[in-house]
C-alpha cells in the first residue's frame, strides 16, 4: 500500500519531513507494524522510532492508537508528545 | 456565527480587538473569559532567550476545532476563538489566546480552562527552547495530562513508552 509519512519536531530533525512510501505489510497493517518496518530502514530510523521512545501517531490527521489499521493512501504522522499552549 | 475560530499564525494578536470582535453585536452574551499564554524567559534550569514553535498544519486546526465543539456541548459556549502563534518567539511575547463567550461566568471560566487543558495535551504543537546550553525540545508534562483528567478525559501525552525499560532520556 502507498502511505504518506510525516515527521515532526525531533523526529523531523532526525528523519526529514517524510513523504510517500510503498509498504507491503506481512501481517496486520497497523501503525505499530509500520513503525517496526520503518525502524529497519536506517540506523537513524532505528534510533528515532525505537520501542522505548515516546512516539505518538496520527492517522489522517487524527491522533490514533498504534493498533490502528492503516488503509491505502493514508497520511501517517509520527511525532513526540505535544508541548503547545 | 463567524467561520474561522482557530487561527495559527506567526504574527502577534491584539487581545482587546479580538475580545471586542468575539462579543460583536450580540446582547445574549453575559461573560467573556480569556487566557493569554506568554513566553517565559526562565525555566527551573536555564535562561530561555527564545522559543521556536512548530505545528502540524491541517491537523492542528482540525484538532482545536473539535475541542471547541466539545466545549460548546459541555459549557454552552456561544462564541470561541483560539489563536496560537508559531515560529520564533521571544520572552514576554504572546504564544496563545483562548477566548470564550457564554451566558454566565462560571461556564466561561470553565470553558476557557478546559480548552487550554485540552490544547496542551492534544493539539500538535512542539516547543524548542534556546538556552545558553543550546537548543532543546521541551518535554511534555504529566501534570498537563492530570489537568485534562479532571474533566473526565483520559490523557497519556506525557507518558513515556520506555519508562518501564529504563530508556527515558
Amino acid at each position: 500500500m502507498r502511505l504518506h509519512l510525516k515527521y515532526f519536531a525531533s523526529l523531523r530533525e532526525a528523519l526529514g519531513e517524510g513523504g510517500p512510501v510503498d509498504w507491503s505489510p506481512s501481517g496486520d497493517a497497523s501503525a505499530a507494524a509500520l513503525r517496526a518496518w520503518l525502524r529497519a530502514q536506517s540506523p537513524a530510523h532505528a534510533q528515532a522510532l525505537a520501542p522505548g521512545r515516546a512516539v505518538r501517531v496520527a492517522v489522517d490527521q487524527s491522533l490514533a492508537d498504534e493498533s490502528a489499521l492503516l488503509r491505502d493512501g493514508a497520511e501517517v504522522a509520527f511525532f513526540p508528545p505535544v508541548t503547545g499552549g | 456565527m463567524p467561520g474561522v475560530r482557530v487561527r495559527i499564525q506567526e504574527a502577534d494578536f491584539d487581545v482587546g480587538a479580538e475580545l471586542h470582535a468575539l462579543q460583536g453585536q450580540r446582547t445574549d452574551i453575559g461573560a467573556v473569559a480569556s487566557f493569554v499564554g506568554c513566553v517565559r524567559g526562565h525555566t527551573r534550569e536555564d535562561d530561555v532567550s527564545a522559543l521556536t514553535l512548530e505545528h502540524y498544519p491541517g491537523m492542528t486546526e482540525r484538532a482545536i476545532e473539535a475541542m471547541i465543539v466539545e466545549a460548546e456541548a459541555r459549557f454552552g459556549v456561544q462564541q470561541a476563538l483560539v489563536i496560537h502563534r508559531v515560529g520564533r518567539l521571544l520572552p514576554g511575547q504572546h504564544i496563545v489566546l483562548v477566548a470564550v463567550a457564554t451566558s454566565h461566568r462560571r461556564d466561561a471560566f470553565q470553558a476557557c480552562e478546559f480548552l487550554m487543558d485540552y490544547l496542551k495535551t492534544h493539539a500538535p504543537f512542539w516547543k524548542k527552547e534556546t538556552t545558553p546550553q543550546g537548543e532543546r525540545w521541551v518535554d511534555a508534562r504529566v501534570a498537563d495530562d492530570e489537568a485534562l483528567a479532571r474533566w473526565g478525559l483520559a490523557s497519556a501525552n506525557a507518558v513515556h513508552a520506555g519508562d518501564a525499560q529504563g530508556d527515558a532520556p
